[in-house]
């Protein structure tokens, strides 16, 4: 009780000086700093492991067959195999990274090609499998999205719309229609109720292609 | 050491109780409404975000009662706010390391939990003035009852949103799930209800206590104070 009524009484203390405020909040922020990097410096490895595996995971998935691959990076307007082991790039551009994929008898079975556009309600970040020798999409997988639970969402994990992806031609170009309404092989059927975000993944994909294919197959003269 | 009394213990078990339930963060005090609307679609989710928002109470609250009085009150406020800011950073970067899927899934609410009014409401209503025990005693009920209030809504979202309780399907694939439970209507109404329940029992009991048994002294006192 004496502890709450001594907080009621203003106390008599003399005003802090200017210095001890300064001096409080500099060592809040000196060991706030401390906390900080040594929480950085410990998981850092950790998340950067994680992120590894999430992308290998991605390429098996959207290259089935694949059991190997080697990254490939855009310099000087080609792509370049990139050694493993190779360091990583500090600060600067992020650099622009395909993956080729091969299967057990270390053949090449195609490309894993990320892509990144505008959905519904943030960037919607995805990896596809193309196979270069039938021209055509084999896989596909969306590494991040913000897109509405239960509507716009179904572009993760949706089997309908997967199975878009099974084999989707690439020529002439990819477009996007109703659902039910799919003809041609370079047709993606839209989810119901997702129009947006479908039409985001028919464009991610378009675009990613235009990009890429005349890359991969300088690539594979050269290979 | 003198041995504690046993009115502190009772003291510190009902600083403890009081965040659980009878005043409770989100049903009865109605704080931090951002993460409590917008983290709780699933159940794994609500209590990712009930048990993150526990560490940065628990810590902020033992460093800011261990320190309440080398802290001039002039620059109390930007203190607590480094400390908590600190906590988040660093549960940020765990959450990422050991979960990194529930880390993807609440995404910007995580750094969000630097302004939720409990956290830094507790800092400046209670660990300031209070011991370390008591602060501690105070953080973990809170944070409890937050944790427990996000995970009712959670529970009751996925449901009826999505047909499964932490992830495990409970209907099978002939249920059609209530998409609007899991989008930001399904948090007010859930949220709704669960403050009508929550009030609807609490008025019962208060008649019932009423009713029993005629009010002590000790009790109009309290009601005084």
């Amino acid at each position: 009780m004496q502890e709450e009524t001594k907080q009621i009484i203003p106390s008599p203390e003399p005003e802090p000086s200017s210095f001890r405020l300064v001096a409080t909040l500099g060592l809040a922020g000196f060991f706030s700093g401390l906390v900080l990097v040594g929480a950085f410096l410990y998981t850092q490895p950790i998340i950067a492991a994680n992120r590894a595996r999430a992308l290998q995971q991605a390429i098996f998935k959207v290259l089935p067959e694949c059991t190997g691959f080697k990254t490939l990076e855009l310099r000087g307007g080609q792509l370049v195999v990139l050694e493993e082991g190779a360091e990583e790039p500090k600060g600067g551009e992020e650099p622009r990274r395909i993956y080729a994929g091969y299967n057990e008898k270390g053949q090449l079975i195609g490309f894993a090609i990320p892509g990144e556009e505008p959905g519904y309600q943030d960037l919607v970040v995805a990896l596809f499998g193309y196979n270069p020798r039938e021209k055509v999409i084999i896989g596909f997988e969306v590494l991040e999205s913000k897109e509405t639970p239960g509507l716009g969402d179904k572009i993760m994990k949706d089997q309908g719309f997967h199975a878009n992806f099974e084999s989707l031609a690439v020529e002439p170009a990819i477009t996007v229609v109703k659902k039910g309404e799919k003809k041609k092989d370079n047709e993606i059927e839209a989810i119901t109720g997702a129009t947006i975000s479908s039409k985001a993944v028919g464009r991610l994909l378009d675009k990613s292609m235009a990009e890429w294919r005349p890359l991969i197959e300088a690539y594979e003269k050269k290979e | 050491m003198n041995q504690p009394t046993s009115i502190e213990k009772s003291r510190t078990a009902e600083e403890f109780l009081k965040g659980i339930w009878k005043e409770n963060p989100v049903f009865v005090a109605v704080l931090g409404m951002c993460p409590t609307l917008a983290v709780t679609n699933t159940a794994i989710n609500s209590l990712a975000m009930g048990l993150a928002t526990t560490f940065v109470l628990f810590f902020s609250s033992l460093l800011v009662s261990s320190l309440r009085n080398v802290i001039p009150k002039q620059v109390r406020i930007t203190t607590f706010i480094i400390i908590i800011a600190t906590f988040v950073t660093v549960v940020d970067f765990m959450l990422a390391a050991i979960v990194p899927q529930v880390h993807k899934e609440l995404g910007a609410f995580i750094a969000l939990i630097v302004v939720n009014c409990l956290i830094l409401g507790r800092q400046e209503a209670f660990a300031s003035k209070h011991n370390i025990k008591l602060a501690l005693a105070d953080a973990l009920g809170m944070s409890l009852g937050f944790t427990f209030a996000l995970l009712c809504i959670g529970v009751v979202r996925e449901i009826l949103g999505s047909g499964s309780l932490f992830n495990i399907s409970l209907f099978g694939a002939g249920f059609e799930p209530w998409v609007v439970m899991i989008m930001p209507p399904g948090g007010f109404f859930t949220l709704g209800f669960l403050l009508l329940f929550f009030n609807w029992l609490q008025k019962k009991r208060k008649e019932k206590i009423e009713g029993d048994r005629p009010v002590t002294q000790y009790e109009e006192a309290r009601e005084f104070l």
